[in-house]
């Protein structure tokens, strides 16, 4: 469910954005270069105050799909119950997207979850560290390119013996 | 030449006598990170009662522990911590691989759980199931207490002989990662296609 002002002021604002809806979500494809500002846009004059998620999908290999990479950012108005997803797609090796942290404080840790998993750079963000996985590791691997038995990092441990326990 | 003993005197070998102390008083180190984390408090509770088999005080310390029960899947970035854990625990000490995920890896065959903890780890017991049932844990103390009995020596001589399992072949061929210059994976090393 969302306000027809919302989607009017997203428009003319913005007026290469794509819509489109499924099951009553609203959903808004913007380019990476109008994203900060039209997250900014539904923060301060649309009230979109929380958000929910930040998280991206990896289309190689995805039937009809020209983008690699679907940057999802889920917004929720807490006094209307508005929400929107806002997406905007990055391809490599331009993989640089401005950091939502000046909006939401909340997107710090979510930021990093995308850095680790998908290896998509948050510019401006104050401490852009892996979260998840341990700092020496390498590689993205939720990345649709990764072998889902890893590359042997499982694998790269000191062994200890019975006698040098 | 008979000698007579009083009826309360038992003559024993000084390893036996040490290894019947050690086995009835198992202090578990209890590492549960997934659902055999459950059965495991399960067994220590009372309904199950794991203090029929003196193996009941459960420690969160490993300096005060001798078995370590490994009680779920264990992913790369924990099994240094485990590593560690188990280096901290003072001899004589044994291990008890808890369910499928510790002792293979399960289910999750994936780039960031290990694949079975005696790849890393001299483990005593492996416990199967998913999770496995207390009896089943139990079962698997008793057979510890058993195996401390046979083998145990008042010195800890059985732990310089033992060594860990070796694994498949065709986990030793598995592709390692190479990496770029100046980037230290593990500072500990590759050890896997030694």
């Amino acid at each position: 469910m969302i306000d027809p002002q919302t989607t009017a002021a997203l428009t003319a604002a913005f007026p290469a954005i794509g819509w489109s809806e499924f099951r009553g979500d609203t959903r808004a494809v913007v380019s990476r270069d109008e994203l900060f500002a039209a997250l900014q846009l539904l923060r301060d004059q649309r009230g979109f105050d929380l958000l929910v998620d930040i998280t991206c999908v990896d289309y190689l290999n995805y039937r009809d799909a020209e983008d690699r990479f679907g940057l999802v950012y889920l917004l929720a108005n807490t006094r209307t119950n508005e929400r929107i997803a806002v997406r905007a797609f990055l391809n490599e090796p331009d993989l640089v997207v401005p950091s939502a942290v000046p909006l939401w404080a909340g997107a710090n840790w979510l930021e990093r979850e995308v850095w680790d998993m998908f290896g998509i750079r948050f510019e401006g963000h104050p401490d852009l560290r892996r979260i998840l996985l341990p700092d020496e590791f390498v590689a993205f691997p939720l990345r649709k390119d990764y072998p889902l038995q890893g590359r042997g990092e499982r694998h790269n441990f000191p062994v200890l013996q019975r006698d040098e326990g | 030449m008979a000698v007579e003993l009083p009826e309360n005197v038992v003559v024993s070998k000084l390893d036996e006598l040490a290894s019947w102390c050690r086995k009835n008083s198992l202090w578990p180190m209890p590492f549960a990170t997934a659902c055999c984390g459950i059965e495991l408090m399960a067994t220590g509770a009372s309904r199950h009662d794991l203090a029929r088999f003196g193996a009941e005080v459960f420690r969160f310390s490993p300096r005060q522990c001798d078995l370590m029960i490994v009680a779920g899947r264990v992913v790369m970035k924990m099994l240094p911590v485990l590593q560690r854990i188990w280096q901290q625990m003072h001899e004589p000490k044994w291990c008890i691989s808890m369910g499928a995920c510790a002792s293979t890896g399960g289910v999750f065959d994936t780039y960031s759980v290990v694949q079975g903890i005696d790849r890393f780890l001299p483990v005593d017991m492996y416990v199967p199931g998913c999770p496995p049932r207390p009896e089943q844990l139990i079962q698997a103390i008793i057979d510890l207490q058993d195996k401390i009995q046979r083998e145990g020596t008042i010195g800890g001589r059985e732990f310089a002989t033992r060594s860990r399992q070796q694994a498949p072949h065709a986990l030793l061929e598995l592709p390692v990662i190479t990496l770029p210059r100046g980037v230290s994976h593990f500072p500990q090393g590759v050890r896997v296609n030694d």
